[in-house]
């Protein structure tokens, strides 16, 4: 039985994937899953510089979902090379690193620091709704998106993903925006911006007012952005957005994402991932499935 | 240390022990073999609608028998379908969680334990634990609970708001009427009565470790929803936020901000 998926030039031995943001660099989560089941781990945005993120609270939970605000709070791209990536380095998986900026430069900035480290690929976040400068700002106009996706992919050693927004009227304009100007794949959705009010203190539950909805509450909507994106351009896409267990997996590959992140879910399941990897395998058994290929896009 | 795990326990008994206040005893297999005093574990709801683990402190940790005992005030939805468990049903329960109290700090000295509201049940393993003179200064707001749990283990100073029982006041009042001396001072309970129980220490220059509390999403230092302001640069993202899931939820009282 073949599980493995080739994503911009490099292979998974599965699948299944983290998303940035809820995994750290995999440390934490290394307790309680083998992190070299997996086809690959993907960080936690990384800046040029450490960022505080944003005051609490930062997280509300809502029906089937959770809204974050948490700001894209991290050490800086000197810290994680130094510490994070050698950890991570110790683990048969793939490397994906999350790239966070406020500008440009900042972007650019970042991707050059990880073109000389071992990292296998690169995700260019242009979708956090949690900052004011920066990343959404890139990934709500086609124009702007296609604009850094060039820049970044002169400077850039290693195959560019870039991380769509749901927040946008066409997802399938914005998908060819990025490939027009070099993508290699496309992660996608980040969150839906959403917002909670507490009615007994008759305030924000998160201190940013805003949030960005994720869970399960939301799969709907993913997948069908991830079969637009898929219909719309040639790049191989990493399919997320309210996956909790396999058969969500499954219906995301069907939809035509090359592979696929699991973020949410990982809150609700610490081992969420390789139980994942492990009932794809059992679903492609019992279908008598002996390539994974089979499966992605198979839902036209 | 041992690790964290995640576990399908099983429900021993419960029973309400004060109105909205519930006493929970499980069976786990490993989690309470590696619990301390001051961590937490979360409970898991049935079903994806309340998809985040619910935090909670641990009341009464028996090794041996790998019983957990968790006292819990029920806030929302959540809370209330854990008060309908009972004997033998099953409970997905991640843990243990935290740094937990600094016992061996504790040795042979004079301490006393602040407990307010639902910061009250985390103290009574500490002060079964503590050998030297232990007075616990539980603060309620009017009906108690746990005082015969505490009263056998650790002399008992009881505040009530409505001064039904005990000093009227908080557990501040009650330290100040009761004239009690502290080498050290251990406390648990809302966020205002820790901002002053911070002041308080710092006044008398007594050492003081408080237990905080944060929504929190992954319980493990991942997602860094539960941050906490830091006096120190913090080791994780070296800025000045530390984890309360994992740098915490116990800090030294001059480690963190409470604005």
């Amino acid at each position: 039985m073949n599980t493995k998926v080739v994503v911009a030039g490099v292979e998974l031995k599965n699948p299944v994937m983290t998303a940035s943001g809820t995994f750290g660099s995999g440390q934490e989560y290394s307790e309680f899953v083998d992190l070299n089941a997996l086809g690959a781990v993907v960080t936690k945005g990384v800046a040029r510089e450490p960022w505080p993120g944003n005051p609490t609270p930062r997280l509300a939970e809502t029906y089937g979902g959770m809204l974050n605000a948490i700001g894209l709070q991290n050490p800086g791209m000197e810290v994680f090379c130094k510490r994070d990536l050698p950890m991570l380095k110790k683990y048969d998986t793939k490397v994906v690193v999350n790239v966070c900026g406020k500008t440009t430069e900042d972007y650019c900035a970042v991707v050059e620091r990880l073109g000389e480290e071992p990292v296998d690929l690169l995700e260019i976040n242009i979708s956090c709704p949690n900052v004011k400068e920066g990343g959404i700002a890139f990934g709500q106009d086609p124009g702007a998106a296609e604009a850094i996706t060039r820049e970044l992919k002169k400077r850039a050693r290693q195959p560019l993903i870039l991380k769509l927004s749901p927040n946008v009227t066409d997802i399938a304009e914005i998908a060819k925006a990025v490939e027009a100007g070099g993508a290699d794949a496309l992660s996608l959705i980040n969150t839906l911006t959403g917002m909670k009010i507490d009615i007994q203190r008759r305030t924000f539950a998160l201190a940013n007012q805003t949030g960005g909805l994720s869970g399960p509450a939301i799969k709907p909507v993913a997948v069908r952005m991830v079969y637009q994106a898929a219909r719309a351009v040639k790049l191989p896409i990493i399919g997320m957005g309210g996956i909790t267990r396999w058969e969500d997996a499954v219906e995301f590959l069907l939809a035509g994402a090359t592979a696929i992140a699991v973020g949410t879910g990982n809150f609700r399941n610490p081992c969420a991932t390789v139980e994942i990897v492990e009932g794809i395998r059992r679903y492609m058994e019992e279908n008598r499935i002996g390539d994974i290929r089979e499966l992605i896009g198979a839902v036209r | 240390m041992m690790s964290k795990r995640k576990e399908n326990c099983r429900v021993i008994s419960q029973e309400e022990i004060s109105p909205g206040i519930y006493s929970l005893w499980l069976q786990t297999e490993q989690i309470a073999a590696g619990a301390r005093p001051g961590q937490f574990v979360s409970l898991y709801c049935r079903g994806e609608s309340r998809l985040l683990p619910r935090p909670i402190s641990l009341c009464e940790i028996e090794k041996e028998q790998g019983r957990l005992r968790l006292v819990y005030r029920v806030a929302g939805e959540g809370t209330r379908e854990f008060s309908r468990l009972s004997k033998g049903d099953a409970l997905e329960v991640i843990g243990p969680l935290g740094n937990g109290f600094p016992l061996e700090e504790c040795r042979q000295k004079k301490i006393v334990l602040l407990g307010g509201g639902i910061g009250i049940p985390p103290m009574l393993e500490v002060a079964k634990r503590l050998d030297g003179d232990v007075t616990m200064v539980a603060g309620y707001r009017a009906d108690l609970f746990l005082q015969e749990d505490f009263a056998a283990c650790a002399k008992l100073v009881i505040a009530t708001e409505d001064g039904s029982a005990g000093v009227q006041g908080n557990v501040l009042d009650a330290l100040r009427e009761k004239e009690l001396s502290a080498d050290m001072l251990l406390a648990c309970g809302p966020t205002p009565m820790l901002r002053a129980v911070k002041e308080y220490a710092a006044k008398e220059d007594i050492p003081c470790w408080i237990s905080m509390e944060e929504r929190m999403a992954c319980g493990i230092g991942a997602c860094l929803g539960c941050v906490c302001r830091s006096r120190e640069v913090d080791a994780h993202s070296q800025v000045h936020n530390k984890r309360v899931c994992k740098d915490g939820p116990v800090f030294l009282s001059t480690e963190v901000e409470l604005p």
